[in-house]
């Protein structure tokens, strides 16, 4: 059960250089596959997300949420997609048409790029970069330019109201995620997130950095535009913000490339502050999964809970709230670590 | 009857081009009758029965019909609720061009239906089949959540080519 994969990708590897390829080659080889099992593993999720979260909106207001396809309506999701995927292709005369139709494909791209460093079970990562948390929150930022491109290349005054939204946004928020995220690099003494995992052997990060852990969670919830901060697509003063313009597969883009952002920066939060793939009994990559959808349900419980927030007071939250008690997070943390040392206990 | 008659002969030039066209077409026919995703929008009352609708007793999402689009770009279906007044009309024309094909019109309430007490005024048009098809007619004034429900389960019947 634990070295499934791992061992997959070796025999995968072995083969391969048995046909007379090159090491080199060989791993090149690997890399695609491992790109197409994310590809596989975000669709996949994305299935079972939506569902889930028309679900879990059902219970939470008191009904059931879909249940006439298949059993509990799981099949639902399947009838959104093929009805989406025959939907006529609607290119307004006067958007801007390439910065319209590329920018949800940029989207997507953006997000499934965050998966290559989350490590999904030991030794199952498909690159172990020494700063792979910051490549993380770097690739996470940009996709404020595709909603950007898409707010702007659509020419309509609700898209880009939403795409300025979505800017000043995640910009704001993007701030105190990296900083909260910090206390957690001090201690773990490195930005390589499998070091990061390994260094919750004895004791999760979330008990060491409680207030860290709930500022990431905040800003967390605000970077990907989900309730109770969903601003950019505010439904009620909006239209649907940046993807007012889009039909068909090109919006559904945008909402597979949102829910692919849930499931990457619910990972990461596993993989920061809740040990990771560590866990007893089951194998590394089953304890990765179960974390993951524990915090989505989180997610989920916030948004159908909290109504949204207004616009000012939600940069001033970010400014004057999430900047400064991420920062002090960083003090304490810092003079935390040098009594521990000067103690001797660490 | 009409309808019905065009879609049987469309169906029989598709089965004439091939079994894997029409086989297709089922499987889309399916799907899109198991996800209308209503616009959010309405005239007057019958918008409330409407969001009674979507709300704990009735719940419209049983059937997969919940998710109401504020973009007219991404709706299938258009509710028509409540009558429409002259002045309206153009915005609810333009709102049904929005509108990405396949898409169906449901006109619910009396008003929607034939222009209800208003028919004979100055100001209101005599239905919204004047402006535009119609797929399904649910009348009452205003319908209960039931009867909504039971015109969007004949729509899917029709989109399915059952009826």
């Amino acid at each position: 059960m634990e070295h499934w994969f791992t061992d997959i990708a070796q025999a995968l590897v072995n083969w391969l250089m048995g046909l007379g390829l090159s090491a080199g080659w060989a791993d090149f080889v690997l890399l695609i596959v491992q790109w197409l099992c994310i590809v596989m593993i975000v669709t996949i999720n994305v299935i079972i997300l939506i569902w889930l979260e028309r679900k879990v909106s059902g219970f939470i207001q008191l009904r059931l949420g879909p249940n006439r396809l298949g059993p509990y309506g799981a099949f639902q999701t399947i009838a959104d997609a093929i009805k989406l995927l025959t939907k006529e292709d609607i290119i307004p005369s006067r958007t801007d048409k390439w910065i319209f139709m590329t920018a949800p494909l940029f989207f997507i791209v953006v997000s499934v790029m965050l998966y290559a460093v989350i490590p999904m079970g030991d030794g199952m990562q498909v690159v172990d970069f020494n700063v792979g948390l910051l490549y993380f929150i770097s690739i996470g930022s940009l996709s404020t330019i595709c909603l950007l491109m898409a707010g702007w290349g659509s020419n309509n005054k609700w898209s880009m109201l939403g795409a300025m939204r979505a800017v000043a946004q995640m910009i704001s928020y993007e701030i105190p995620l990296a900083i909260s995220l910090l206390g957690v690099v001090m201690i773990a003494g490195s930005l390589r997130l499998s070091d990061i995992v390994v260094a919750q052997g004895n004791i999760w990060f979330v008990l060491l950095q409680p207030i860290a852990f709930i500022t990431y969670f905040i800003a967390a919830t605000a970077e990907l535009n989900r309730g109770p901060f969903d601003m950019p697509e505010a439904e009620q003063e909006l239209t649907a913000g940046a993807y007012t313009e889009y039909t068909g597969m090109r919006w559904a883009l945008f909402f597979l490339a949102e829910y692919t952002n849930l499931v990457a920066v619910s990972a990461l939060c596993a993989t920061m502050f809740f040990g990771g793939w560590q866990g007893p009994g089951l194998p590394s990559w089953l304890w990765i999964i179960i974390k993951t959808y524990l915090i989505m349900l989180v997610f989920m419980w916030m948004k159908w809970t909290f109504p949204r927030i207004r616009m000012d007071h939600l940069m001033s939250f970010s400014w004057k709230i999430l900047l400064p008690v991420s920062l002090a997070n960083l003090v304490l943390t810092g003079f935390g670590l040098e009594f521990f040392k000067w103690m001797g206990w660490w | 009857m009409v309808l019905k008659q065009q879609a049987d002969d469309d169906l029989e030039m598709m089965e004439k081009n091939g079994i894997i066209v029409t086989t297709l077409e089922k499987i889309w026919n399916w799907g899109r009758a198991h996800s209308f995703w209503p616009l959010s929008y309405g005239c007057n009352c019958c918008p409330i029965e409407m969001m009674a609708a979507g709300a704990s007793r009735f719940d419209i999402a049983r059937y997969g019909y919940e998710v109401f689009r504020a973009s007219p770009r991404q709706a299938d279906l258009l509710v028509v609720a409540g009558p429409i007044t002259v002045k309206m009309a153009p915005a609810v024309q333009r709102i049904y061009e929005q509108m990405p094909s396949p898409k169906w019109v449901l006109a619910m309430g009396n008003c929607a239906t034939s222009g209800g007490p208003f028919r004979d005024g100055y100001s209101v048009l005599p239905g919204a089949d004047s402006l535009f098809k119609v797929d399904v007619f649910v009348p009452g004034c205003p319908p209960r959540p039931e009867a909504l429900f039971h015109g969007l389960l004949e729509l899917k019947q029709k989109v399915m080519g059952k009826k």
